[in-house]
């Protein structure tokens, strides 16, 4: 398992393939890479924020959950803070399972966990200032599907 | 003890971490404690249910008592991935 925060970029191609080389009892490997989206045309910036020690400590439990739940052979998990460009990846999830359902389950559940119970805060800057994004409900209320 | 806060909650107190003598029992009594400092903890403690508590970088509640609690972090609702 690994779980890093960071504000460098990194090459989800890559990461994927290192994560999935020389594995051989694996029959699945699924990927989800989040990308800054610019919904309005006028995104100049998104600024993540995040608490330093928390960030981590919350990612591994969500990450150990779900080794646990559905009996991952690996899981990645690359967050990113700081300044990021429309279209530069923020983050990204990997599981490995013997079958496709646990590994793509998996990474559903990471994204939902990691939506609202990873301690990061975005704001986005336009022309017209800056806003923080704003929580939504139907993100909390993905929690209860699992 | 420490007292951090993020995004909103950081600029609208406008300091990112502070070390608060309190005798404070709950997270609650802490809010009543700060509020009543100045406007701008006030302002940003005026609506609990648009915030968030962790205690020693756990997610906790505002009933939550203090004792022992080294960290206490104010920040609104997460929005990661």
């Amino acid at each position: 398992m690994a779980v890093r925060v960071q504000s460098d970029p990194f090459d989800a191609g890559a990461e994927l393939n290192s994560f999935a080389r020389d594995r051989t009892g694996v029959g699945a490997v699924v990927s989800f890479t989040g990308v800054v989206r610019d919904t309005k045309g006028d995104l100049q910036e998104m600024l993540i924020e995040h608490y330093p020690g928390m960030t981590e400590s919350a990612i591994a439990k969500i990450a150990d959950e779900a080794v646990q739940r559905w009996a991952l052979a690996d899981v990645l998990v690359i967050h990113r803070y700081g300044p990021l460009k429309p279209g530069e990846p923020i983050m990204m999830v990997a599981t490995a399972a013997a079958h496709r359902a646990a590994a793509f389950e998996a990474a559903d559940f990471l994204m939902d966990y990691l939506k609202s119970r990873a301690p990061f805060w975005k704001k986005e800057v336009t022309a017209q200032g800056a806003a923080w994004v704003a929580a939504k409900d139907a993100d909390e209320d993905a929690l209860k599907r699992w | 003890m420490n007292v951090v806060y993020f995004a909103w909650v950081r600029e609208r107190i406008g300091l990112p971490e502070e070390t608060v003598d309190t005798d404070a029992a709950t997270v609650k009594d802490l809010i009543a404690e700060l509020s009543a400092r100045e406007d701008r903890y006030a302002a940003a403690f005026a609506d609990t249910t648009a915030l968030r508590v962790a205690l020693d970088q756990e997610l906790s509640d505002f009933d939550a008592p203090l004792d022992g609690v080294r960290e206490v972090a104010f920040f609104p609702p997460m929005t990661g991935g």
